[in-house]
Formats: C-alpha cells, sequence, structure tokens
C-alpha cells in the first residue's frame, strides 16, 4: 500500500454528487404494449375454446328440453341430484380405480425414476429414450395389446391361476372366476399402464435435482440406507411425487378407454357414462351436469391436496 | 449370504427394470402381433407367423386416409400451438403485466382438466353455435389443448436463458428485431423444439378430445376404436410398430450425432 | 492519452427510481477522455445501475448521459458507441468465439470482417480457439473473448462489468495487469465496475466509491486511502482505526483534540469536519502507520507523536508483518500492523505498549457518521 511521509490537503471533491433538478420529460414507451400484444392471440384462444365452452356447458346443465324441440335455461338444478343418485357407483369408482391406479404408478415408478437419476450411469439415456418411446405408438394400440397378455388362454391368466392368485383376487372382488379381462383388476391394470410415464418423468426431474452427496452425507451421519431414503430422498423428491400424483391421477379419474376395451359393463368409470350421454344418448343437460360435477370433484380434490402437500408451484 | 446381499444392494436396480419391462411389454407384443395372420376378424390370439400386413400396410379400407388426417391435423396443430405457446411464453417471462395470476390459471387449467371434460364441453359450444364438426374443429380443439404444454415447456427454457445475452447483443449494435432473429430465438430453439414435439405426439394420439368433435372425420385413433368393435387388422400393429422404431431410431440417431459432435469439440 | 475530449463520459443529474426504491440518488459526474475510471462499491450500492445507464440498458428517471458533445440519454443500447464487458461475460452460447467477436461488425453493417477479427484474437492470445464454443473455453479465455468481443468495436468507451469476479484470484491479478495494459495501449475510456477494492486501487486513475445510490468520495486511489472523508471510505477502503474525540485547542495549523486521557494533534488540513471547540470528531489512522513500544520503554518514544497506551489482546504473525489487536481505553479494538523487521520479543498478548505515529497520519471525520459504516459491506465482499 502507499506510504505518504506528507500528507496532502484533501482534494477538493472533482464532482460531488449534488441532486438536479428532476427535468420533466415525458416516460419513453418502450414496447409498454408488446406483453399484451403477445398475449392476446394464444390468451384468445384459450378463452374461447376453453373457458367460454364451461360457461356454455354450466348452462347447458340447468337446461329442460328435449332434441325436437330445443332446450331452454331453466334452472333445472334437479339434475344434478338425478345424476348424482342415477351415477353414483360410477363416480365411487372412477375415484377408487384412479386411486389405485395412482397407488401402483408410484410404486412401480419410483424405483425407475431413481434407477435412472443414481444407478444407471451410462444407460441413463437409452432408458429415457425406452420410457418415452412407446409414446410414438398409440395409446390405443398399446391399450388394445393388454387384451392379448391378459387372455383367458393367455401364460399371465394360467400362471396366476396354478399359483392360486386369481383365487384370492376373486374373493377380493378384484376378478372374477379364471378371467382376469373384463374385472376391475384389468381396468386399474391398463389405467397404471397408460398414466406410468407420467408419473415417472416428474419423479425423476426431481430425484435427479438431488445432490448425490446428501446421501454420502447422510450415511456419514450414522443413516442406514433406508432412513436416508425415508429421511433425506423422499422428502427431497416431494415435488416430483405431487405433481407426479396429480398427473396421474386427472386423467385416470376421467379415462374412459380403459374401461371401455379392458373391462364390462360392471367396470363403467363416470367417464363412460358422460361419453354415452354426450355421444349417445343424446341427453346434454345430464351429461353437462355429470362432467361439471367431476370438474369441480377434481378441482377440490386437487386443491386440498396441493395444500396439504405444500408444493405451490406446479407449472 | 453373498447371495441376499447381492439382491439388497440391487433391489432399486431390480425393481425399476420390472417396471421398465412393464412398460415396454405391450409394444413386444404390439410387434410380434404384427406378424401374425389371424383367424377372426380380432387379432388378440397368436395363430401363424405372416409378413402379409407388412406387405400391404394400406390394406384396410380407411387406415390410411385417417392416417393422413391425423397427420394433417398434428402438424397445423403443432404448428398454431408452437406459435401461440411460445408468444405467450415469452410474454411472461420477459414482461411485467397486470392479471399475470389469471394469466397463469388460464394456461395451467387445461392440464389440471380431465380431456371428458374439456371434450364434452367443447362440443356444447360447437352444438350451441351450429359449427359443422369435423377436421376444423378438431384442429380448434387440438391447439388448445397443446397450447399449454407449449408454453410450459418454451417457459423453462427462455427463464433459464441470461437476459444479459440479450442486453450484449444490444450493446454490439443490434437492434430489438436482430437481437430477436440472432439471439433470442436460436437460443431458446430447443425448448420450441421440445414443445413443439410434445404438441406434436399429443395431438396426434389424442383420443378423448377428438371423439367427441370429430363429426364424423376419422383420426387414426378413432380408427383404432372403431376397430375394437369391429375387428382389429393386423395393419394397425404394423403402423404401431413402424412408429415405434421411427421414433428410437430418430432418438437414437440424434444422440449419436450430438455425442459425436460433443466428443470432437472437446 | 490525447485532450481530445470526445471520450469523455458526462453525467449531470442522473438518477434512478424503482418504485419508492432510490438506486442511485441523482449524481453528477465526469469521466475524461482515456482515463481508467472505476465505480466502487458493495453489492446493491448503484455502481451497476449507474454503468448500465450509461450503457443505455436502463432507463434514467432523471438526468442525462452525454458522450463527448453528444447527448445520448434518449438513444437505445444499440445506437450508442460505447461496448460493455458483462458480468459473467453473456458470450453467446450458440455462436463460435470468431462470431462472438465478430457479432458487433457484422450488426453494423461491415462486410469483410475477418481480418479485424483475426487480428483482435491475436491481441488476447486467442487465434487457436477461433473455432470453438464459449463454453469449451476457461474462464480466463471466456473474459479475454468479451474484451475482444467490445474492443473490436472502437467503442468511445468501454463500460466493464465486475469483469474479474468469476476468476480466481491469481487469474484475477494476472488479467487486471492485462487490462491494464490493453487500456494503455488502445487509449479508450474505460469505466469499470467491481466491489474489489484492491483491483479498483491497483487499475484505476480515479476510482468513485458508492454507498447507498450516492458517491460517498471521489477521487485517485492515493487520495482515497489517505484522505478518506468518510467513515464508509476509511472502513471499506482497507482498514481504518476510528477513536471518537473532542476539540480542545487549535495550535496554528493544527487541532488539538482530548480522547480519553490523553490528547492527540491533527493537521487541520486533514479534517473534513467542522471543528468548534468542545465539538466532536472522529479521528481516524490506518494500522500499518502506528508504531508498537513496549510500556517500559515509553520514554524513547520521540516528542510531537500521537500516543495511546493500552495492552495487546492478541497478534497474530502472517509473515511480513504481524497484526496485533490492541485494548485501551479510547478504542477497544485496535488494530496494528508491524512489519517484521526488528521483533520485540515483549509484545506478546497480555503486555502493556505504548500506540505512537506522527500526527501527519491522523485523518478527522464528522463525528456525526455511523462509526462502522463499511465494516459490514466489505465483510460481505
Amino acid at each position: 500500500m502507499a506510504t505518504l511521509t506528507e500528507a496532502p490537503p484533501p482534494p477538493p471533491p472533482a464532482s460531488p454528487p449534488a441532486p438536479s433538478a428532476p427535468e420533466k420529460k415525458p416516460p419513453r414507451k418502450r414496447g409498454r404494449l408488446t406483453p399484451y400484444w403477445l398475449l392476446l392471440p394464444g390468451l384468445l384462444w384459450l378463452v374461447v375454446f376453453f373457458a367460454l365452452p364451461m360457461i356454455y356447458q354450466a348452462s347447458t346443465s340447468v337446461q329442460t328440453g328435449s332434441l325436437e324441440e330445443g332446450y331452454k335455461v331453466t334452472w333445472h338444478l334437479a339434475t344434478y341430484w338425478d345424476a348424482l343418485s342415477e351415477y353414483w357407483p360410477q363416480f365411487l369408482r372412477s375415484v377408487l380405480y384412479a386411486t389405485a391406479a395412482t397407488v401402483l404408478c408410484l410404486v412401480l415408478g419410483y424405483p425407475l425414476a431413481y434407477l435412472i437419476a443414481f444407478r444407471a450411469g451410462r444407460w441413463r439415456n437409452l432408458i429415457m429414450v425406452l420410457v418415452i418411446a412407446p409414446f410414438f405408438t398409440s395409446f390405443l394400440i398399446r391399450t388394445l395389446a393388454w387384451k392379448t397378455i391378459l387372455a383367458d388362454s393367455g401364460p399371465v391368466v394360467s400362471f396366476l391361476n396354478t399359483v392360486h392368485v386369481l383365487d384370492v383376487t376373486d374373493w377380493l372382488g378384484w376378478t372374477s372366476g379364471d378371467r382376469v379381462l373384463a374385472t376391475p383388476l384389468a381396468v386399474v391394470c391398463g389405467l397404471t399402464y397408460n398414466f406410468l410415464p407420467f408419473m415417472i418423468l416428474p419423479l425423476y426431474t426431481s430425484l435427479e435435482r438431488i445432490d448425490v452427496r446428501l446421501h454420502e452425507a447422510a450415511g456419514d451421519l450414522y443413516a442406514t440406507p433406508l432412513t436416508t431414503f425415508r429421511k433425506v430422498t423422499f422428502p427431497l423428491s416431494m415435488p416430483g411425487v405431487v405433481s407426479g400424483t396429480l398427473l396421474t391421477f386427472i386423467p385416470a379419474a376421467g379415462d374412459y378407454v380403459n374401461a371401455e376395451l379392458l373391462g364390462s359393463t360392471d367396470t363403467r368409470m363416470i367417464g363412460n357414462v358422460i361419453q354415452t350421454q354426450f355421444l349417445r344418448v343424446l341427453d346434454y343437460p345430464t351429461a353437462a351436469a355429470l362432467s361439471f360435477i367431476l370438474m369441480a370433484a377434481i378441482l377440490l380434490m386437487v386443491t386440498l391436496y396441493i395444500r396439504r402437500a405444500g408444493t405451490e408451484d406446479l407449472v | 449370504m453373498p447371495v441376499v446381499n447381492w439382491l439388497k444392494r440391487h433391489l432399486v436396480v431390480i425393481a425399476g427394470l420390472l417396471t421398465l419391462g412393464y412398460l415396454l411389454l405391450p409394444n413386444v407384443v404390439v410387434t410380434v402381433f404384427s406378424f401374425n395372420k389371424p383367424k377372426g376378424r380380432f387379432n388378440y390370439e397368436w395363430q401363424q407367423f405372416s409378413t402379409d400386413a407388412w406387405k400391404d400396410p394400406c390394406g384396410v379400407a380407411g387406415m390410411c386416409d385417417s392416417l393422413s388426417i391425423s397427420l394433417q391435423i398434428a402438424i397445423w396443430a403443432t404448428i398454431g400451438a408452437t406459435l401461440l405457446g411460445t408468444m405467450i411464453a415469452f410474454a411472461l417471462v420477459r414482461y411485467r403485466f397486470r392479471a399475470r395470476g389469471s394469466v397463469n390459471s388460464l394456461i395451467f387449467l387445461p392440464m389440471a382438466m380431465p380431456e371428458v371434460v374439456m371434450a364434452a364441453s367443447l362440443l356444447t359450444l360447437f352444438l350451441n353455435l351450429g359449427a359443422q364438426l369435423g377436421f376444423w374443429t378438431i384442429l380448434i380443439a387440438h391447439i388448445m389443448f397443446c397450447l399449454s404444454f407449449v408454453v410450459v415447456a418454451v417457459k423453462a427454457r427462455v427463464l433459464s436463458m441470461d437476459p444479459r445475452l440479450e442486453q450484449a447483443a444490444q450493446d454490439l449494435y443490434a437492434g430489438p428485431a436482430q437481437t430477436f432473429l440472432r439471439v433470442t430465438l436460436p437460443i431458446a430453439a430447443p425448448g420450441i423444439a421440445a414443445g413443439a414435439m410434445l404438441a406434436f405426439a399429443l395431438s396426434f394420439d389424442d383420443f378423448i378430445i377428438t371423439n367427441f368433435n370429430a363429426g364424423s372425420t376419422v383420426t387414426f385413433p378413432m380408427f383404432v376404436w372403431g376397430s375394437a368393435q369391429r375387428g382389429t387388422p393386423v395393419q394397425i400393429n404394423v403402423i404401431g410398430t413402424a412408429m415405434f422404431l421411427i421414433a428410437v431410431l430418430l432418438v437414437l440417431t440424434s444422440m449419436v450425432i450430438g455425442n459425436r459432435r460433443n466428443r470432437q469439440k472437446a | 492519452m490525447t485532450t481530445d475530449s470526445s471520450g469523455d463520459v458526462r453525467l449531470s443529474g442522473i438518477g434512478k427510481t424503482y418504485g419508492a426504491f432510490t438506486a442511485v440518488h441523482p449524481l453528477d459526474l465526469t469521466v475524461p477522455q482515456g482515463s481508467f475510471f472505476a465505480l466502487l462499491g458493495a453489492s446493491g450500492c448503484g455502481k451497476t445501475t449507474t454503468l448500465r445507464m450509461i450503457a443505455g440498458l436502463e432507463e434514467p428517471s432523471s438526468g442525462t448521459v452525454h458522450l463527448g458533445d453528444q447527448d445520448v440519454t434518449a438513444l437505445p443500447p444499440y445506437k450508442r458507441p460505447v461496448n460493455t464487458v458483462f458480468q459473467s461475460y453473456a458470450l453467446f452460447p450458440h455462436l463460435d468465439i470468431f462470431e462472438n467477436v465478430a457479432f458487433g461488425l457484422r450488426r453494423r453493417g461491415i462486410k469483410s470482417v475477418k481480418k479485424q477479427v483475426e487480428d483482435m484474437l491475436e491481441l488476447v492470445q486467442l487465434g487457436e480457439q477461433a473455432r470453438k464454443k464459449p463454453h469449451q473455453l476457461s474462464g480466463g479465455q471466456q473474459q479475454r473473448v468479451a474484451v475482444a468481443r467490445a474492443l473490436i468495436n472502437h467503442p468511445k468507451v468501454l463500460l466493464l462489468d465486475e469483469p474479474l469476479g468469476a476468476l480466481d484470484l491469481k487469474l484475477r491479478r494476472q488479467m487486471q495487469l492485462e487490462l491494464k495494459r490493453i487500456q494503455t495501449e488502445v487509449g479508450i475510456t474505460f469505466v469499470h465496475v467491481t466491489h474489489d477494492q484492491e483491483e479498483a486501487m491497483t487499475m484505476a486513475d480515479t476510482v468513485a466509491v458508492m454507498n447507498a445510490g450516492r458517491v460517498e468520495q471521489l477521487g485517485s486511489p492515493t487520495d482515497l486511502y489517505e484522505n478518506p472523508q468518510t467513515t464508509f471510505v476509511a472502513n471499506f477502503l482497507g482498514t481504518s482505526n476510528l477513536i471518537e474525540a473532542e476539540v480542545d485547542t487549535k495550535n496554528g495549523d493544527d487541532i488539538v483534540l482530548r480522547a480519553g486521557g490523553g490528547k492527540l494533534v491533527l493537521p487541520e488540513a486533514r479534517c473534513s469536519a467542522p471543528t468548534t471547540a468542545g465539538g466532536k470528531v472522529l479521528v481516524g489512522v490506518r494500522p500499518e502507520k502506528i508504531s508498537l513500544t513496549h510500556a517500559d520503554d515509553a520514554g524513547e518514544i520521540p516528542e510531537g507523536r500521537n500516543r495511546i497506551t493500552g495492552r495487546i489482546a492478541h497478534s497474530s504473525f502472517i509473515g511480513v508483518s504481524t497484526q496485533y489487536v490492541i485494548d485501551s481505553q479510547v478504542c477497544p479494538e485496535f488494530e496494528v500492523y508491524a512489519q517484521n523487521i526488528e521483533r520485540d520479543p515483549r509484545l506478546t498478548p497480555g503486555a502493556d505498549v505504548v500506540l505512537h505515529w506522527s500526527p501527519v497520519h491522523t485523518f478527522g471525520l464528522d463525528a456525526a457518521q455511523d462509526i462502522d459504516a463499511g465494516i459490514d459491506e466489505q465483510a460481505a465482499v
């Protein structure tokens, strides 16, 4: 550092910070409207083809009339009551099947996501491709393949029969007799299969962010591998668990493809009812009311779940 | 007990691979049964090996037409959704404006809504407006539900982009248009491409919303659905297998090229 | 250096507010053509905002920016003859090094860029790397690309926003000298923003110390260090011992002050505070100006030096010097740096000592200020 034998006088401040009179100037508008122009077309699209239809549907659900004479808004709220009292078993079934599929997806998907994130090494990319690639085969074709896999004379059913698993599931009401097809088990199996990637991908994303050294640190602090998982890995992967369960549960609850292709009339879900009412029976008010109840129920459950799980930024 | 220990250590790997098997099993079945020669109308039971369906993939009435309709819709829906979604994503990341929260919810809701609800309500709208159901109504619906996914994909990329890059471009004499073309767009491109690919896959494979709003137009998934009632031709499996193989090959080639490029430069 | 003033940067009354928060209070500042000017301060002091207003990346809430005689306040960044070396460089990741450097030339419609770019890359010793992508270069190389990318445009002013912040200490030293060399060579005005006081003092001709949106003091590095005029500058630039004292009498050009039981002498010219008898003044002295003598030898200290008695609280040996912390009546933690020329073995913790220094090394500050201003900021850096 410089040393001085003789101290010079303090220099006059070259240009002291002096407040000067604020000049009145019109604020320059550098593209203040740009965001609105950018948003306009897309939002308009969503308003007209997503939000507006919801309103139309709400209005339809309180209309009465017939196809021939036309419908009028009569605030006939009894439609809701009638729909619920007639179709509550399908509603209940949807929730049960979707819950079962979601739990299965979590149980099956977690090890695979963990494997890709921490244990796959140079195989990581290949496994990722294999998880995503089935998407490119139409999901209907893949769902139909389950008809072959679970066929009555197929190897899966005869194996399950030999080890008497089917006796247990029959007793539980999941299957009936020597069949798996056209039973709740087949539908849940199909739902699980169809939405599994939606569980694996968010799980993987949140697992991949975890620093591997945290595992080592936990081990260093006397945690067994199981404790490490329970106390460190799993809590840190919660965002993935939350968005994964939502991405699985919501479409599963509204699905009717699996119930139609793999199930029977005893496994009809609420999606099947809405589809039939809308496209075959043409009872629009009932269909609209059912669809509205489904939407409200799911939004309610999702809100409660998110509040419980405490992860708000899902987008 | 070395075996038990080995099992314990590799439990996760074994469980993960079993799940992977569960995911891939239907594709294996689809592929194997594309070489089947079924007796009846349905292709659910193995009879004998045959390459007939591979030699004549369009041999089923209407299937290749539906495939072409699906491709057209998917391409237009991808272009539309990517364009609109990218604009929204840029607005959300780069600008401050009023009603940000409502805009975010409007984008999030279509992803949190069961498809059947969106399908039914959109049909209500079209019926009320007296719209002719067909190609255009399907396209409108597809752009609608693909839009949000594009926004999410592009937003993630633009968020991770250093705003100083655009400032640097401006500092180096690039005007707003030049900055966007030379810097912003090339850097956001991977996100936009990811969004577009997602939109294409979602549109091409959509059944529920299409089923409600298609009228008499038949897309490929609707053809498959119809054949599940009437009889499943082997050609469906041929198309399914071909699409799977093309996708895997495309991804693997791009990965190999990417790896080689990285290695050369490093 | 030239006497041409086209490279002057003149800020008049320039300020920036974000809603209720004032990032930069309206300030006037002139950076003469060809000088190496540093804006020094802790993070959030407004130095980067000031720089960005010169670059045109931030719109000032008030005031004007002139480059030479030209008012550029209303010009967007891409129309200003100014270039920036950004914090963490902001190299375009999708373009190779050559294209990064050529970017500015191409945007101005210059067709044959090859020769210029190659010469520029040669100047920063990166000729070999022209076809690599930025992420394939080391931090130091990226930094040189950023400098080359800006300098190739022959700007009137080069703005540097913490350009060395991402480099390790050794490389930072090397690049400091390198940048200084380039600046002398090209003769362009450099405005350099940094939080590193050593960096500012090594490189700049003139340093403006900023705090909370205001320029605290402006001057040459020696001026700032030897004659700090606020407690912030005294504490932020190096270390200062500050003692609260009361004005006793005036004796010619000197002021005599009372502190604790003793008296201290301060040349009036070195005091930036009003000095009415009985008024309070903060007396400062840098730790390396102080000599340390064991209390037993107090008689050997020459007359006319300021002295304070105390006891060594602890000492740490750091090679070239030994740093002592002294407990004294007037100041609880007095820091003294003694060069290791002749070490007195009695100077160990617990020993009674006399601290003494020449009055010309004393400075006086306004006692109305926070005595600890700038200490936390320096620690945070």
